[in-house]
């Protein structure tokens, strides 16, 4: 999208300052010209364009990057003031993490975001967009981490006093680490 | 007698009636130069207070150690820079521009409701000084200015600082919708002689289409603020998920409201740009009517695009992709006015002069607002960008460059017809240069920014966040923007003090407002002209000499009245004269009075709210004396050898009218209360109900009766004067019989509205409905009086129609509200089932 935006803008702002120097340059063409070329023309194949390659995206990253595959894991989010607990009902004894999520890597995760107060909004900038948490609601949004590692969290919608500081820290594990991770002892970070 | 001494002895006689007297008589005034500039400079100061609550945010931000202020101080600062921009610095200005301009490019003396505006002005001043105070108190509203629930609601925010909000803004937008109707109204009805629709001036257009929206746009804003005044208040749960309510809904009646605020606050500055840019180009504005085309689609469309400020609540995504595709449509009609205006530029002999260089802001600055803006139109995009500073990067590129630029360029460009005095360049172009820069280099930084991860609104960031060096550029930026603005009004009050004065028409317009002396009259023309072409194609030079010397339409006053001309809508053909309200303190008193309504909310002194509230409409009542003529008038030389009729005596004035217009908002916020009960119905948590509903079929039936009585009897008073008081008797009654039962019923037959949102609605649906019928006995009540006095015959029926409408509309509105709790109860069952 920069890609396009830098030359309209250019073309725009190009044509504003050449025409008020040099109008003689833009009289070929009629005003109705200018208006049907301009403001019917130039957006709409790109205005087409557009809307139906972010359709086909927004479709593609609903699923996760791929189909829904089987082996989708399922995790529970929900914002409070100010933190956020992540449970896992589909672990053995229904672990909880708190401002912690253990996520395994390679796998699509699905979270079910809820709030028990606000409005909060999950948010994982380099594995997802954002979903709001809120309250009488579950949301879903589906993530993946390809490779093990840690990836910042926070809450994106403005929650209280303690918004600036309710943020998490999403882990990536092997597969073989994932469990262990949530294991007794490993549950408050 | 020669010509010249006539020319001032009429100046005499019309400012004598239309002038505003000096010392506290000024606190009467009712003329739209005085209470559009009024207005103008009022907006100003809220402007310079939001400014520097921007530069705190700022300060704040320039460093991730700043311990400048605390995360409730920041809240309340970030909040009330936004509310204040919006609420009391955009709207207010643009309505003081066009309650100070319209009447002076359509060829009129005045607006149509000079009172209306003067009411209005308090309010909007009253209303802002309570926001200011507040943030004096330090109790300001701290919820952001969208004001989301929960976070706003008692549970979260248990002060008053959500009712600061609520009440003040609510205040505050009594004015703009009086300011709606009032331009609506004037640019419809009062346009000179033979100013056809397709002659009009094109700001004209632009501000007819604003005032549309905004008496389409405001009433969900207040609706919802109403409901959550009264969740707060009085635990009536509309937004609260616990007890069947939700809230996407307060949501939902926001963004309906503040998606087309966006378009309300862009066309005037639009408006303006076409209205300046072609006389600086030296050709007439091509394209005129199929920028009307664009300005209407835009209207529309803008209607239907709220649901992308929410792609991420949950809504699903093919649902999503129709706004989206929505939102990028609204690119068009923007893309036609701008190539519009180029093929303007490249027909003319273009100059550059001060408030191009602000247009060509415009351009630099919102076609980048614009493009950001096509970017957040996209779902997948808007999922990252969204709450982050890119948003905050597009917005204030949009409303910058979309309000604030084209802003400065009006006020450059007009500043010489309000202060009489031609602009000093030098301080101007420095100044321009400032703004422009500092505006690029605060927020152009802030796309990167937020790109980069950071939320709005929080006060601090860690330093390892990659931010800070951003944040300090954006800081620095912001600084010089404000010097910049410093310069600007420095540059003001020297053009006021030292600037040349001049003839007429200093830029070689071809609109009526400079076919008058600056600073102008206060009753603008001394006789109104008559449109032969296109209002942007007029010679000033030529015709204001000619009006001043008495020449146009009613130019002598007669009885110390004040005339003006009023005309068919559609062909400008003149159908009656209008005689205006002369100055009172009466406007003042009663926003006075309204004020004390909203302050016994505010501070829960609830046995003074009905007090109040009875005061308001005593007090409008009393309006209604200045106007009434207690014996028919006839038809009225007009100049010309023409004669019409006084506006008591026309069929559809400018007050019936007002009528119709004021209907339409409130049937807008009725609606939005109704589609709001079978919103929680589908989407909010906690649905069925435990109680059910058990209202019996009988009583809502008999209301359905009374009220069309009611209606029926109204409407026959109307036709069948001048014996009518005992069918305005009738309607009297049945419309305190139709209140009655609707009390009753919300009193005893709902179960407990605090238990459940579905019981909340029908209660609050039922109040509604007996407020208007309550209203309907006022109006039959006040035409007995009318009668009674004598100031009704079969000619001067106007007070009876313009009630009659009143009961009609009541009796629609009581019919369906006692049929919504049968609605309903029938549609939760079908969830229980």
């Amino acid at each position: 999208m920069l890609a396009a935006s830098v030359p309209l803008f250019l073309l725009v702002v190009g044509l504003f300052l050449l025409l008020v120097y040099k109008p003689q340059l833009g009289r070929r063409l009629s005003p109705r010209t200018w208006i049907l070329a301009g403001g019917l023309g130039l957006p709409i194949p790109i205005l087409a364009a557009l809307t139906f390659y972010a359709f086909w995206q927004g479709e593609y990253l609903l699923r996760g990057g791929s189909e829904l595959p089987a082996d989708l894991v399922r995790i529970e989010a929900t914002g409070t003031r100010w933190q956020w607990v992540f449970r896992y009902p589909e672990v053995e004894g229904n672990p909880s993490t708190v401002g912690v999520l253990h996520i395994p890597a390679g796998r699509t995760i699905e979270v079910a975001v809820e709030s028990d107060d606000v409005i909060h909004s999950f948010w994982v900038p380099r594995l997802a967009g954002k979903i709001d948490a809120v309250p009488g609601h579950t949301n879903f949004l589906r993530l993946r981490a390809d490779r093990p590692g840690r990836y910042g969290g926070q809450c994106s919608e403005y929650c209280g006093v303690g918004h600036a500081g309710m943020d998490f820290e999403v882990r990536a594990h092997a597969a073989e680490d994932y469990l262990n991770a949530l294991g007794p002892g490993e549950q408050t970070p | 007698m020669k010509p010249e001494t006539s020319a001032i002895e009429l100046h005499r006689a019309l400012e004598e009636i239309w002038g505003t007297k000096p010392g506290l008589t000024r606190l009467a005034a009712v003329n739209h130069n005085v209470v559009g500039r009024r207005f103008m400079l009022t907006s100003l100061i809220f402007f310079a207070v939001g400014g520097l609550l921007a530069m705190l945010i700022r300060t704040q931000l320039a460093s991730s150690e700043s311990v400048f202020m605390d995360a409730e101080e920041y809240a309340q600062v970030f909040t009330m820079h936004g509310s204040i921009m919006m609420f009391l610095f955009a709207i207010p200005f643009f309505e003081g521009l066009a309650i100070y301009l319209l009447p002076k490019l359509l060829g009129t003396r005045d607006l149509a409701f000079p009172r209306l505006s003067a009411y209005g002005f308090w309010c909007y001043l009253f209303g802002g000084s309570l926001l200011l105070a507040a943030l004096v108190a330090g109790v300001a509203p701290n919820s952001g200015w969208f004001m989301y629930t929960p976070l706003s609601s008692n549970t979260y925010s248990p002060g008053i600082n959500s009712d600061v909000w609520l009440l003040g803004v609510t205040f505050v937008e009594i004015s703009a919708l009086s300011a709606a109707i009032e331009i609506m109204v004037t640019i419809l009805k009062l346009r000179a002689s033979g100013m056809s629709l397709d002659k009009m001036p094109i700001f004209a257009w632009y501000m007819l289409v604003v005032a549309t929206m905004m008496l389409i746009g405001f009433p969900p804003l207040i609706l919802g603020s109403v409901l959550l005044e009264v969740e707060r208040a009085f635990d009536l749960p509309f937004f609260d998920p616990t007890r069947g309510g939700d809230p996407l809904l307060w949501q939902h009646l926001f963004w309906l409201f503040g998606h087309p605020e966006v378009y309300i606050i862009f066309l005037p500055a639009a408006g303006a740009i076409s209205t300046i840019l072609p006389v600086f180009a030296g050709a007439p504005l091509a394209g005129y009517r199929i920028i009307i085309a664009a300005l209407v689609s835009m209207a529309f469309l803008s209607f239907g695009l709220w649901v992308h400020h929410m792609y991420t609540v949950g809504i699903p995504h093919v649902a999503l992709s129709f706004f989206s595709a929505a939102s990028a449509l609204v690119a068009i009609p923007t893309a036609i006015q701008i190539f519009a205006w180029l093929a303007t530029i490249s027909h003319g002999k273009p100059r550059f002069s001060i408030p191009m260089l602000h247009i060509f802001g415009f351009f630099f600055v919102f076609v980048i607002g614009g493009l950001t803006g096509v970017m957040l139109a996209m779902v997948p995009f808007d999922w990252q960008a969204h709450d982050t500073h890119f948003v905050v990067a597009h917005l204030h590129y949009v409303l910058v460059g979309g309000f604030v630029f084209p802003m400065l360029a009006a006020a450059y460009y007009w500043l010489p017809h309000i202060s009489g005095r031609q602009p000093v360049q030098h301080l101007s172009s420095a100044a321009f240069w400032m703004i422009f820069v500092g505006f690029n280099v605060t927020f152009f930084m802030m796309h990167l920014t937020g790109l980069r991860g950071m939320p709005r609104r929080v006060f601090e960031y860690p330093p390892e966040s990659g931010w800070e060096t951003l944040n300090f550029i954006s800081s620095a930026g912001g600084f010089v923007m404000t010097m910049g603005f410093a310069l600007v009004a420095l540059d003001f009050i020297l053009i006021f003090r030292f600037g040349r004065p001049f003839h007429r028409n200093p830029w070689s317009a071809g609109t009526l407002e400079w076919a008058m002396a600056t600073p102008p009259p206060s009753y603008n023309f001394a006789s109104l002209p008559t449109i032969d072409r296109r209002a942007d194609m007029l010679d000033p030079n030529a015709i204001g000499p000619h009006l001043a010397a008495g020449n146009g339409l009613l130019a002598w006053p007669r009885g110390g009245r004040m005339e003006l001309l009023a005309i068919d809508m559609v062909s400008g053909a003149p159908e009656h004269v209008v005689r205006l309200p002369r100055q009172t303190f009466l406007p003042l008193w009663t926003a006075i009075a309204t004020g004390c309504f909203f302050l016994s909310l505010l501070f829960k002194v609830y046995w003074a709210t009905p007090v109040a509230f009875v005061a308001v409409i005593a007090l409008f009542l009393l309006w209604c004396g200045d106007t009434a003529e207690s014996k028919d008038v006839g038809r009225l030389p007009i100049g010309n050898g023409q004669e019409l009729p006084t506006h008591i005596e026309a069929d559809r004035p400018p007050s019936w009218w007002a009528m119709v217009f004021a209907i339409t908002a409130d049937a807008t916020a009725y609606i939005s209360l109704l589609f709001g009960g079978l919103f929680l119905w589908i989407s909010a948590p906690n649905w069925p109900p435990q109680d059910a509903h058990e209202i019996g079929l009988s009583l809502p039936a008999l209301a359905a009766v009374t009220s069309t009585v009611a209606a029926v009897a109204g409407w026959r008073a109307a036709a069948s004067l001048p014996s009518s008081t005992g069918l305005l008797s009738l309607a009297s009654l049945t419309h305190l019989a139709t209140a009655g039962i609707m009390l009753w019923l919300a009193l005893t037959s709902v179960p407990n509205p605090h238990a459940h949102a579905a019981a909340a609605t029908v209660f609050v649906v039922l109040c509604y409905a007996a407020l208007h019928s309550l209203m309907g006995a006022v109006f039959a009540g006040y035409g007995i009086w009318r009668i009674r006095s004598g100031f009704v015959s079969h000619a001067r029926s106007l007070d009876l129609r313009i009630g009659a409408m009143w009961h009609g509309y009541s009796a629609l509105i009581a019919i369906t509200a006692a049929g919504f709790p049968f609605l309903l109860s029938a549609l939760a069952s079908e969830i229980s089932r």
